[in-house]
């Protein structure tokens, strides 16, 4: 269906019914109890940052999961489409079609020129081709030269791009939104559903970072399956073999990087259509990093990895980094003191500004135990519970790569 | 693809769930019958502390954190009351905010607006706050700011000292205890006179960001006021790490003071590397001796920056050795519980909670449109700071200004800064529409939902 195999529809309708139910998946404790108000991450804002943070990784994948270049300036794109974003904000109105076109237009742009000179090399080479393209993004964006060169403000620097109450927004009429909105569907208004000691908020804004996600999702099947993707694979396998047999994979790299940057600009606008701020920050080096991460963690060249990998770092980054030790001592307060100072004491590390710890500890983990990232696990867990026949279906959220 | 069988009873059970949980929301929906977001629900009223516990400014984020605890627990009438007992207004008795006990959430900054955004976020969103104490940078106050006047919080600002941040960027969910860029300068220029007199030429290092320049532009007015000339302004990047390419012009440029607009680690780097790799402080240039300055001060950065510090002026918004009854009962309470004296980032937490919760009771609501008419030009004494007040134009906090200066003799590790000069309120105030502070707009309060 929808031009995809039934296992790949499968896989698909899964992934869209995680989106839509999501706000209830991830609340699964009540919002009163001591594990609902440590846990529950179904709170608009974390979950556009599950499937906005998604969509860039899937994006990304399709660049480093099939054709294996290591873009590690990603950033720089999610950067760019934030910025075109909010300058749309400014100068038309809140609404956030524009914003989203242009800041995938501009991202497209701007890894035409990297893409076209980054590419001219491969391996570690590329990569640090496109980090320093990115950290020279970065400069120009935090001292905002841009600006400085047409005496205006370009990126505002530090402070980072907001709307104003005196910015232009000519298509902005007495009665419109003063809060991003899709035609008058305001982005943060939402539905809360009460259910016993439950809560579920179900937000616009989330749900069209969803469906952006579920279309960015389906079109990254079909790359994955088609002979372009094939193509692509192939390049990861044998780059000179594919030269030599008369075949300039230039375009097909270039083709790759653009798309995967597009996806980065409007993951970029999306972010500024829920949040109307952005900064260079975004584009720092430590956030390309994030996104390398992201994909390893979840399992590179997998269709759902990058989503899973995304999904796990936002959480510990938004859930574990809040939980302090006045938590830790409630959690533990049925034990003798001296037992419940001592597990405190222990996790104490792991927890609150040590969520990097924790993140680096699992991110080892997983790169020893699991080189194929998080999917990998899946199969593992199928295969043992699975029955026989199961044993390649289990590999339906991975595909396997080329080589 | 799965066969399903239908059953009458199964069919009747679904039905009845399903209409079941279709009705339920529409009545369930109280909260937003309350007229504002996160009206607080039971005998509990949640607050928000974001401040940055990684990244450069941890270490006044932490001790931020420290207090704001600490102010919580005097709120709920654990402890010994700290400034409850010395504040002007005695309507907060121990139980909390309007009987209601206070609870509080942390999250960490990372000194990244992004990051603070969405701390913030989590919290309005996910734990219900009702207000939001905290940041250090006056990018990220700025950002945090911006956030609760569309969520419909109430926004503390902790460490920020950039003019923006009540003059282009101010909002009106926002208020600013701590002084700011123009404070500093309007405070240091007379001392400056009396003390190196009307004829020097400047030499400015500034960190490239927007703290950074409106600090920078509020010196030099103060200093150019005085008669001094401004030979130079260079902008540094944050975090540089090595400034000894931005001071080896220093010396042959004929200035004969070096004016460091840096905080935190970029200031314990440049000053340490002025005195010791550069020798500055022990040049004559014009027949004056070199001299540094530092405009914004803080324990922290003195304790960094050793005893390079010494005769080098600064200021400062609070020291905990003022002698007044606010300060002494607070330096008294944090001492016991941490058992060192707060920085000045945590007098300002700690005394922009208390003001949150006093504000609140005398509004006898927690709607933000009541606590920013109880804020507005609210005078108020006993917080270690003589008598403030919170100008209800631009939500800035007017009050004494400390000059400071590195301590020749300290006696102890925590006695790194001696206090120069007081400097009165009168002599820092500004209008609104100064022109360091114009083309902000305030705005409407906004109690959200």
């Amino acid at each position: 269906m929808l031009g995809l195999n039934s296992r790949d529809f499968r896989l698909f309708l899964i992934v869209c019914a995680l989106c839509v139910f999501a706000p209830i998946l991830l609340n699964p404790f009540p919002v009163a109890s001591s594990l609902g108000e440590s846990f529950n991450a179904g709170y608009p804002a974390l979950m556009q940052r599950f499937v906005i943070f998604g969509l860039l990784v899937i994006g990304f994948n399709i660049l480093f999961g099939l054709t294996g270049y290591l873009s590690f300036g990603h950033a720089a794109f999610l950067g760019v489409g934030s910025f075109a974003a909010v300058w749309m904000f400014k100068l038309l109105s809140y609404n956030v079609v524009p914003a989203i076109i242009l800041s995938v237009v501009v991202a497209g742009l701007f890894s035409v020129v990297i893409g076209y000179i980054a590419l001219r090399r491969s391996g570690i080479y590329f990569s640090i081709l496109t980090l320093a393209f990115a950290q020279m993004m970065y400069s120009i964006a935090f001292s905002d030269l841009v600006g400085k060169l047409f005496g205006t403000i370009v990126t505002n620097g530090e402070t980072g791009l907001q709307v104003y109450n005196d910015d232009p927004q000519i298509l902005m009429s007495e009665g419109s939104p003063t809060v991003p909105h899709l035609f008058g569907l305001e982005m943060n208004s939402a539905f809360t559903w009460k259910v016993g000691g439950w809560e579920f908020v179900f937000q616009n804004g989330y749900y069209l970072s969803a469906i952006f996600m579920i279309l960015g999702f389906y079109l990254s099947i079909r790359i994955f399956r088609s002979p372009f993707g094939m193509m692509l694979r192939a390049i990861k396998s044998n780059q000179t073999r594919m030269s030599y047999t008369g075949l300039d994979t230039k375009p097909y790299m270039l083709a790759a990087f653009v798309i995967s940057g597009m996806y980065a600009g409007l993951a970029g606008g999306l972010l500024a259509a829920m949040d109307p701020l952005t900064g260079a920050e975004r584009m720092f080096w430590t956030a390309s990093g994030e996104i390398v991460v992201m994909a390893i963690l979840g399992g590179v060249g997998t269709l759902v990895g990058p989503v899973l990998g995304a999904g796990v770092i936002k959480y510990l980054e938004n859930i574990v980094s809040k939980i302090n030790d006045s938590i830790l001592h409630n959690w533990f307060a049925f034990m003798p003191d001296w037992l419940e100072n001592l597990m405190v004491t222990v996790i104490h590390p792991f927890i609150g500004k040590g969520w990097h710890l924790t993140l680096g500890l699992l991110f080892m983990a997983v790169v020893i135990f699991l080189p194929g990232g998080l999917m990998q696990l899946g199969e593992k867990i199928a295969t043992l519970f699975g029955r026989k026949k199961k044993s390649d279906d289990a590999k339906s959220g991975a595909t396997e790569p080329a080589e | 693809m799965s066969k399903s069988n239908f059953s009458r009873r199964g069919v009747l059970k679904t039905g009845a769930v399903t209409a079941g949980g279709l009705m339920l929301p529409t009545y369930l929906r109280a909260d937003a019958h309350a007229g504002y977001t996160n009206a607080p629900q039971g005998d509990t009223v949640k607050i928000g502390f974001n401040v940055p516990q990684t990244g450069p400014y941890a270490e006044e984020g932490l001790d931020e954190l420290r207090a704001q605890e600490l102010a919580v627990e005097h709120l709920n009438g654990m402890g010994d009351g700290g400034m409850l007992n010395t504040f002007s207004e005695q309507n907060l008795d121990g139980t909390g905010i309007l009987g209601k006990k206070v609870e509080f959430v942390t999250g960490d900054t990372q000194t990244k607006s992004d990051v603070a955004r969405a701390s913030a976020q989590s919290m309005i969103q996910k734990d219900g706050v009702i207000m939001v104490n905290g940041g250090s940078s006056s990018g990220v106050a700025i950002a945090v700011q911006g956030l609760c006047q569309e969520a419909g919080i109430i926004f503390m600002a902790g460490l920020t000292h950039s003019n923006d941040t009540t003059g282009k960027d101010k909002k009106a969910n926002g208020f600013r205890h701590f002084f700011n860029g123009y404070m500093s300068g309007a405070a240091l220029g007379p001392v400056l006179q009396n003390e190196y007199g009307s004829e020097r030429s400047a030499y400015h290092l500034t960190a490239d960001y927007t703290w950074g320049w409106t600090q920078q532009e509020s010196m030099q007015a103060s200093t150019e006021a005085i008669g001094w000339n401004t030979v130079q302004n260079v902008l540094t990047p944050v975090g540089a790490g090595d400034f000894a390419s931005y001071l080896t012009p220093v010396i042959n440029s004929g200035a004969d003071t070096l004016i460091l607009n840096h905080y935190g680690g970029d200031m314990v780097n440049s000053l340490t590397q002025a005195v010791t790799q550069f020798g500055l402080k022990d040049k004559v240039v014009n027949g004056n001796d070199f001299k540094i300055i530092v405009p914004l001060y803080s324990e922290l950065m003195a304790a960094g920056a050793g005893s390079n510090i010494e005769g080098v002026f600064g200021s400062m918004n609070w020291n905990w050795q003022l002698q007044d009854a606010g300060t002494a009962a607070f330096v008294k309470s944090f001492g016991e519980k941490y058992g060192f004296p707060p920085s000045g980032s945590a007098h300002t937490c700690y005394v922009q909670t208390l003001l949150y919760a006093d504000a609140v009771t005398r509004a006898g609501t927690f709607n933000p449109c009541g606590v920013v008419e109880a804020l507005e030009d609210f005078d108020f004494d006993g917080m270690g700071n003589g008598p403030v007040t919170y100008r209800g134009a631009d939500h800035q906090c007017f009050k004494d200004v400390l000059v400071m200066k590195g301590s020749e003799n300290p006696t102890n590790q925590y006695d790194t800064l001696e206090i120069v000069e007081v400097t009165p309120r009168a002599q820092v105030e500004y209008e609104p529409d100064h022109p360091m502070f114009a083309g902000g707009d305030l705005g409407e309060c906004n109690p959200g939902a």
